[in-house]
């Protein structure tokens, strides 16, 4: 299932599952990570997948990348096509003060804001991965009419809670950080809770995320 | 149980606690973290007879002014740093690598660290500090960590929960040497750029830019050209990548980077030469020098051997 096993640099190993990004590919992604984690490997220090590689650090001074691919080779990989995935409902507040790119997204994409809120608050979403920033969800996809290029400078800071469009994926800035999404609206929901150390974020990769637009006064007097 | 503790008069660039960091967690998006620079590091905690992974002050550049209140307790400070002990308004100029002892009223003013990045500072004893995931490591970013993931900042306290009593002062003659080239491994997109970014890559020299931290370092220099994409699909990272954006400049990953990304990796820095890379000041130059895996594996190898023979020489 993994097209080719190669090594970044010398503490990890880079599996590559095709160039294509759709839930098929990203299914067996997900397999291979629960399988490693679940083997539980001495030397294994970090597992990263993604839509279509998994990445696997280890410490060097107990594994090399030769021994680290042997045991992912001979891997027991899960067989279970249904993998666990939970249906989240995020609410999201498009007020102006929030809605920081729907004008260029409506110049861009030649359609109303209602329609694209229309089309965003209609889809149900799949988490391929989480991660850049702790928690932040990467969803897809987005219809081909509300697909969309990055700014071309991002920004230096997107406010915290920010859910943001690029080409068919949705994310959600779980803090205040750089980039270069197109900013539609804004969540008060807590998407990373560092204090839950066992499940910190709200939303895990196969799950199913839907939006729900919300009012001004709904946002402010927002309650978990 | 606080009647130990440092008073902070002066916080420094940018000063946290830091450990070995944590792993297993790239998944959800948090990144190792951990001291930046793994042999000073252990090296500060050996030096004051704790275990080489207990938690530690890491600064950069200007450091922290610390006024020390409580019973006598060793301190030690590893790196390439000028600080000053300062009893009774006597200024005795601190020794690296060498313990010494701070008695209640006592301030350590860690000035400047020198031609390097990050220092460390060790005590014989225990910090009271929060732990998540295994680890006290603060992560700025993600607000993780003791001290509310927040670097320590002006006028708070630093408590101590645990003196180590009758310890020997102990001593290492060592000098960190600064590295010009720095080894690499080739990247999995390095056939995304064009011959001559290929050889610009590793013939032509660059230079630390301003714009780096804990998070990653920014080179500046000739333009690395990608001529199949500049932006692939967000996969993982790992410390050390670098990463080329279409700007062409390189940025290399470091302890705090984010754990994916989406521009192509044209090289991997080895691990043997992780300590000495995250030292290099801005302006420094620099210059890659491609290696093959097995010597890699080798070169850190040794690396590893020569960081546990100056542990035992403690």
């Amino acid at each position: 299932m993994i097209k080719n096993i190669s090594n970044l640099g010398d503490a990890a190993l880079y599996c590559d599952f095709g160039t294509e990004v759709n839930k098929e590919v990203n299914n067996k992604v997900i397999r291979y990570f629960k399988s490693i984690q679940k083997e539980n490997i001495d030397g294994i220090n970090n597992l990263t997948p993604s839509y279509n590689k998994l990445i696997v650090s280890f410490d060097l001074r107990k594994k090399n990348f030769q021994t680290i691919k042997k045991l992912i080779e001979n891997l027991n990989v899960i067989n279970d096509d249904k993998l666990e995935s939970n249906k989240i409902k995020i609410p999201v507040c498009c007020d102006e003060k929030f809605s920081l790119d729907i004008k260029r997204l409506e110049e861009k994409l030649k359609i109303s804001r209602d329609k694209i809120y229309e089309k965003f608050f209609n889809k149900e979403f799949f988490c391929y991965m989480t991660g850049f920033i702790a928690g932040m969800p990467f969803l897809g996809d987005l219809e081909t009419e509300l697909r969309a290029k990055r700014l071309e400078t991002p920004r230096v800071k997107v406010p915290k809670g920010s859910v943001g469009l690029t080409e068919q994926f949705a994310n959600v800035y779980t803090f205040e950080s750089p980039g270069g999404w197109n900013i539609i609206g804004n969540t008060p929901s807590v998407i990373f809770n560092s204090s839950k150390e066992n499940n910190p974020n709200l939303i895990n990769p196969g799950d199913a995320v839907t939006f729900e637009q919300i009012t001004k006064d709904q946002y402010n007097n927002y309650n978990e | 149980m606080n009647k130990n503790y440092f008073e902070i008069k002066r916080a420094g660039i940018n000063t946290t606690f830091q450990d070995q960091g944590r792993s297993n967690l790239y998944h959800i998006g948090i990144p190792f973290s951990g001291a930046m620079d793994n042999r000073n590091f252990q090296i500060s905690n050996k030096l004051v007879g704790n275990e080489t992974n207990s938690p530690v002050i890491e600064f950069a550049y200007q450091g922290p002014l610390l006024k020390y209140f409580g019973d006598d307790i060793k301190c030690a400070i590893a790196g390439d740093v000028k600080f000053i002990i300062r009893k009774n308004d006597n200024d005795i100029e601190g020794n690296c690598y060498q313990s010494f002892t701070l008695e209640n009223g006592d301030e350590i003013d860690i000035i400047t660290t020198n031609k390097s990045v990050y220092g460390y500072l060790a005590i014989s004893g225990e910090f009271n500090l929060e732990y998540q995931w295994s680890s006290c490591s603060i992560n700025t970013k993600a607000n993780i960590g003791s001290n509310n993931g927040k670097r320590i900042e002006d006028t708070q306290k630093i408590y101590i929960s645990k003196i180590n009593k009758d310890l020997n002062d102990k001593k290492l003659n060592y000098i960190n040497t600064k590295i010009e080239k720095i080894r690499v491994i080739k990247g999995t997109n390095f056939n995304y750029f064009s011959e001559e970014g290929k050889n610009i890559f590793f013939d032509k020299e660059f230079v630390v830019s301003k714009l780096s931290d804990r998070m990653g370092m920014r080179l500046d220099g000739p333009k690395i050209e990608n001529i199949v994409d500049t932006n692939i699909k967000s996969e993982g990272l790992i410390k050390g990548v670098i990463q080329v954006p279409a700007d062409g400049n390189p940025i290399i990953m470091l302890s705090d980077h984010g754990t994916i990304g989406g521009y192509p990796k044209i090289g991997v820095v080895i691990s043997a030469d992780y300590d000495k890379l995250v030292q290099l000041t801005p302006g420094s130059k620099i210059k890659f020098q491609e290696v093959e895996l097995s010597s890699a594996e080798t070169l850190f190898k040794l690396y590893d051997l020569e960081t546990q023979n100056l542990i035992s020489q403690i």
